[in-house]
């Protein structure tokens, strides 16, 4: 990648750069909210009904909250790449589709046409490109981190969304994940099955994947 | 024949075509990437499989030159 930093980053200056070290702390410190936020709803289901069995409505209660709550996170995270209708003509989204198929090779042209993402690999891992959001897939493809970023122009056609934030994400990848927010970051199996099933496939894709990729420390 | 394309609502504009050997269409066509530059555009070549470079002067060597606006976190 080139070593320009996007001029984007402008916008966030307060946030430390994303790299290799800092995406790995990420995904600890939300596997360990995940943690915190299951483990006391399940304990106290457990003593509750330990205590009082007839307060088992209120065990089951807590149950559901510790199931809710980490599935309302993955559910945020594969919003941004859910599906949405075009609003631009149809003419301006196939030559927008046309010139996306220009910058990228078979293998994403193809995949971009079944699901609407194109995948690419990056240093960081494997990304899932969409109109308003991308997923990263890291090294091994047991990790997904969902990022909410966008073009700021809602009504150009679908393809040069994608694009723009490609070209953006060619140019300087920590950048990009800078600039762009994080919704999530988490399990592949928990996103995956949040995702619309037309999406799934590239998910699977970008998996293959990350799974090939070799780590940045060779590990 | 080089080619300055920028990305808009139509799917894609092309602002202009130059080959080196043509003075005026090499002018007009730095003009017009200067024009998008000062409407908020960034320039952009491909300088490889994956890869993408910033440019603010126009590589008069470069077979397509985008234009993409800014991007941010949703």
């Amino acid at each position: 990648m080139a070593c320009e930093p996007l001029p984007e980053l402008e916008a966030v200056y307060w946030r430390p750069r994303v790299d290799e070290r800092r995406l790995t702390r990420t995904g600890t410190l939300w596997t360990a909210t995940t943690v915190a936020h299951v483990v006391p709803f399940l304990g106290a289901g457990v003593a509750l009904v330990a205590v009082q069995p007839l307060a088992l409505p209120v065990t089951l209660a807590s149950f559901a909250h510790a199931w809710v709550i980490p599935e309302l996170y993955a559910q945020r995270g594969a919003n941004v790449v859910r599906p949405k209708p075009p609003r631009a003509p149809a003419d301006a989204e196939r030559a927008s589709v046309g010139l996306l198929g220009d910058l990228v090779g078979h293998e994403a042209r193809e995949l971009h046409a079944r699901c609407g993402l194109v995948l690419e690999r990056g240093r960081l891992g494997v990304w899932l490109v969409g109109p308003a959001g991308a997923l990263l897939v890291r090294h091994g493809g047991r990790r997904v981190l969902c990022w909410c970023v966008r073009v700021n122009d809602p009504d150009l056609p679908t393809g040069d969304r994608i694009a723009h934030l490609l070209l953006a994400l060619r140019s300087d990848e920590e950048g990009f994940a800078t600039v762009a927010n994080l919704a999530f970051s988490g399990a592949r199996w928990r996103v995956r099955r949040r995702l619309d099933r037309s999406v799934r496939p590239a998910l699977d894709a970008a998996v293959a994947a990350a799974k090939a990729l070799e780590r940045p420390d060779g590990a | 024949m080089s080619r300055l394309i920028r990305m808009d609502h139509s799917g894609h504009t092309t602002l202009a075509q130059w080959t080196a050997d043509d003075p005026e269409a090499t002018e007009a066509a730095v003009a017009a990437f200067r024009a998008e530059l000062d409407r908020g555009y960034f320039g952009m070549v491909s300088t490889g499989e994956g890869q993408a470079e910033q440019v603010r002067e126009l590589p008069l060597d470069a077979e397509l030159v985008f234009m993409r606006l800014p991007i941010s976190g949703g």
